[in-house]
């Protein structure tokens, strides 16, 4: 290959500089257009908000023993995944304990606040275990050390009507030492 | 070459000089082929290559797979599940790509170690030892979110901590998350975004990297292992040769993963299913229903590990050991290049690497060690633990003082607690992968039936199996009072002992009435010994009136259990004659004898004072008791505590749905779909 590369002339610097111009900020339009609108559509997740954070009813009371032994309930409600919606669907688990001869009801969340696992309740040891990294919780939620969580299992809002058991639903981030609900 | 004026060229060739004289391609053949390699051609050398094969693989089986796989939240599952067990070689192609990937890190481990060794990351190679790290980066990011998109229990599970770790980088995390997830909670387009980072971005990024690693690569030539003992040789064939041999290394290696347990199943003579060779599909993902064996897949399992090395450092633990100590080791991996330009600084980079790489061997170890542990500890020297726990209630002040309060004793004791809870949590998680195993094994069973998975996806055929939530609605809601156990179990006798109410395992066969109607058994707990009815007017019956051979033949009890039974008709191997049926049933309506209390046949007793016997244990008389036991069918002035399930208290929801009782009824009866 013997071709040498060609240099503009002096004269036509000014020229030459314009049309470096237009054609960096024309292609830079031109390829940023879709970008653009592609990050756009990508970010759409962000202004989603979660259902969850109303008043479900759970259960009975009578249902909720009284013996200090928290007990279990799907959480049942109506749920929208992007365009399909699931009418009266099991979007989770809530743990619900009452003391002996108590009206008050204590609702616990079922999902670890260290990585989100799923809690299970140990009846022969009387605690919580999680059996993803081994965090462990009394059965009031406190932790039991040495424990990888960064804070007691997370409690609901929970309202006791004319014997109805009713918690406020809530996603909490996990990982963090303060319970903060997800938007 | 040929000559071109020739008049006697072949087709071939002149089909080959006609592309060659307009592209340009012998040249770019010969340029790739021909690349000198100093010193002669090594296994060491053999790593990239095997890599590029890998990737190669992953790109062929995966475009395969795109072609059939559905990426939604109700067909996700469903499509992988028909890739699996009913396309033609889709478990070949599924499990290439599964166990392939796994090879690839492997590889990477392996490729970075070579490269690392040999301080292939010093001047001039410094941006392509950085464009390998990235290259990791991406075939690490391509294996996470693969595991999601089969969007099975496993992979749901283990996704859900991976982004929830991804939550904690700073200032950003939560917007990340819910980028990444595509919206608050696990959907469709967690799916369609991972399957779009999987299938798209993830490797056509690594495409277009790998094109410069490569060209780079080539630019620099190869790093050559000193001191050179051979002359040097080519790229072709000598180092094609023993990269070849490589990659038929690797390809047997993954072929023979997939195809042991085929190879086992031969030897033991058992036959062999396709579908179970290959990757493994768990049970369709379930958000409301817990997954205690939830494991990233192996080559993560350090990084999980990890996590737990920082108990009881609280949210400072989980945010160094998610984000800040993996990123610290990539930054210093970054910095390699630099500090190799010392000698001591390469020392130490073969050092580090090493370090790391044993490091998440050690960290792979603890993890196995611990979900195995009760397969080789002894449970039975912590008995005693055991039983001081379960004395005091785990209640610490009665244990000390249990203890007399010695704190040596205690500390020992502590220890003990300690080893116990390790082996209770492998045990848990045995019990879990079992469980998993039979979760699994359903939904394919169900996703199997001739009249294929309904539109709202196989988790809808297992909300509504009996089979896979009658044992959880049992649990939950009848298991406090009743048993429900094979009393020819090991653990029956402690279950039924501990239980306040009837076993009702096989409940509406001949076997149970049989029980019913023995007069030890009733007064057992596995009816009624347990339950207020003990004192009861049935109990008596049986225990007095029906041990009296002149009023009861063995024979004829014999005819009212079989009786029973037939009425039931709950699912049974047992043949029932129709003669001991017939016999039976008038004995049940005789006013004299059953149908003095029970309302049975076409007797005139009225309902109220016993059970009906019309159509007892049939579907709807199970249904009628699981409802309301306070009916008058049933026990309107006798019911011990079973609460009317199917009645709702005015403004309220009952306790359980009619689906949910039937579910229950069904199970109970034994009624549920069952394959081949």
């Amino acid at each position: 290959m013997a071709e040498t590369s060609p240099v503009p002339p002096a004269a036509d610097a000014r020229r030459s500089f314009l049309a470096k111009l237009m054609a960096v900020v024309g292609g830079g339009i031109a390829s940023l257009t879709p970008v653009a609108a592609g990050v756009w559509m990508t970010l759409d997740p962000l202004r989603r908000k979660s259902s969850a954070a109303a008043f479900l009813p759970i259960t009975d009371i009578a249902s909720v023993p009284d013996d200090g032994v928290p007990r279990q309930f799907p959480v049942i409600a109506d749920r929208t995944d992007a365009w399909t919606g699931f009418a009266a669907e099991p979007i989770g688990a809530v743990y619900l304990r009452r003391e002996a001869d108590s009206d008050t009801v204590e609702a616990f969340s079922a999902t670890c606040p260290h990585a989100g696992c799923f809690i299970e309740l140990d009846k022969r040891d009387r605690c919580f275990r999680c059996p993803c990294h081994n965090s462990s919780f009394t059965l009031d939620g406190g932790i039991v050390s040495p424990s990888p969580s960064p804070r007691t299992m997370d409690t609901l809002e929970c309202e006791v009507h004319d014997g109805r058991v009713r918690v406020k639903w809530e996603n909490f981030y996990s990982g963090i030492a303060e319970k903060v609900a997800r938007p | 070459m040929s000559d071109a004026s020739s008049p006697r060229r072949g087709l071939v060739t002149r089909l080959a000089d006609f592309f060659d004289d307009r592209t340009g391609y012998r040249a770019l053949v010969h340029e790739a082929l021909y690349e000198r390699v100093p010193g002669g051609a090594r296994w060491r050398y053999v790593w990239g290559s095997t890599l590029v094969f890998a990737f190669m693989t992953q790109v062929i089986t995966g475009l395969v797979l795109w072609s059939s796989y559905s990426a939604s939240a109700q067909t996700a599952w469903e499509s992988v599940y028909y890739i699996q067990h009913e396309m033609t070689g889709g478990w070949l192609v599924r499990g290439l790509h599964h166990v392939m990937a796994q090879a690839m890190v492997v590889l990477l481990a392996l490729h970075l170690m070579q490269v690392v060794i040999d301080g292939a990351y010093r001047a001039p190679r410094e941006v392509n030892f950085w464009l390998g790290l990235i290259l990791m980066k991406l075939v690490l990011g391509m294996a996470l979110t693969g595991y999601l998109l089969p969007w099975d229990q496993k992979g749901y599970w283990a996704t859900r901590v991976a982004t929830n770790l991804a939550g904690l980088v700073p200032l950003v995390g939560p917007s990340l998350q819910q980028l990444v997830v595509g919206g608050p909670d696990y959907g469709h387009h967690t799916l369609t975004r991972f399957f779009a980072l999987h299938a798209g971005f993830l490797p056509g990024t690594l495409i277009a990297f790998l094109a410069i690693h490569l060209a780079l690569f080539r630019k620099h030539g190869l790093c050559a292992k000193q001191p050179q003992t051979k002359p040097d040789s080519m790229f072709w064939p000598d180092q094609v040769l023993k990269d070849v041999v490589a990659m038929l290394a690797v390809l047997a290696v993954v072929m023979g993963v997939i195809l042991l347990p085929a190879v086992r199943a031969m030897l033991e003579g058992r036959p062999v299913v396709p579908g179970e060779l290959g990757a493994e599909l768990g049970a369709p993902a379930d958000p409301s229903q817990p997954y205690a064996a939830a494991r990233p897949e192996w080559y993560f399992l350090f990084l999980f590990q990890f996590l737990k090395v920082f108990e009881g450092w609280g949210a400072d633990g989980e945010f160094l050991g998610a984000i800040v100590v993996p990123g610290a080791v990539l930054g210093m991996m970054f910095l390699m290049p630099f500090l190799g330009r010392w000698k001591l600084g390469h020392r130490f980079n073969v050092l580090f690497t090493l370090a790391i790489l044993v490091g998440a061997g050690l960290l792979t170890a603890m993890a196995l060690r611990e979900d195995y542990a009760a397969a080789w500890s002894d449970k039975e020297a912590f008995a005693d633990v055991e039983q001081l726990i379960e004395e005091t209630e785990n209640d610490p002040e009665k244990i000390a003082a249990a203890l007399g309060n010695d704190t040596a004793r205690i500390a020992e004791f502590r220890e003990r607690v300690h080893q116990l809870d390790a082996i209770r949590r492998s045990e848990a998680f045995f019990a879990a992968v079992e469980q998993a195993e039979v979760d699994a094994h359903r939904a394919i069973e169900l996703a199997g039936r001739p009249e294929r998975i309904p539109p709202g996806g196989a988790l809808e055929l297992i909300r509504t199996d009996p089979l896979s939530q009658g044992p959880l609605l049992f649990a939950q809601h009848c298991g406090s009072c009743h048993a429900h156990v094979d009393p020819a179990a090991p653990e029956a006798a402690e279950a039924v002992a501990v239980s306040s109410a009837a076993n009702l395992y096989g409940f509406g066969s001949a076997a149970w009435a049989r029980g019913l109607l023995d007069p030890n058994q009733v007064v057992s707990p596995a009816y009624f010994g347990n339950t207020a009815h003990a004192e009861g007017d049935m109990v008596s019956y049986v225990t007095d009136d029906m041990t009296d051979a002149d009023t009861w033949t063995a024979e004829q009890i014999e005819a009212v259990a079989v009786a029973l039974a037939a009425d039931a008709a709950v699912f049974s191997d047992e043949p029932l004659d129709a003669a001991v049926v017939e016999q039976g049933r008038a004995l049940m309506a005789d006013e004299d004898r059953c149908g003095s209390c029970h309302h049975a046949g076409e007797n005139e007793t009225d309902l109220g004072a016993a059970p009906d016997l019309v159509g007892w244990g049939s579907r709807e008389w199970l249904i009628g008791i699981i409802s309301d036991p306070n009916h008058e069918r049933f026990y309107p002035d006798t019911n011990d505590r079973m609460p009317s399930f199917g009645v709702a208290e005015e403004g309220g929801v009952a306790p359980l749905s009619s689906e949910q009782i039937a579910l229950l009824a069904n199970w109970l009866r034994g009624e549920w779909y069952r394959g081949e």
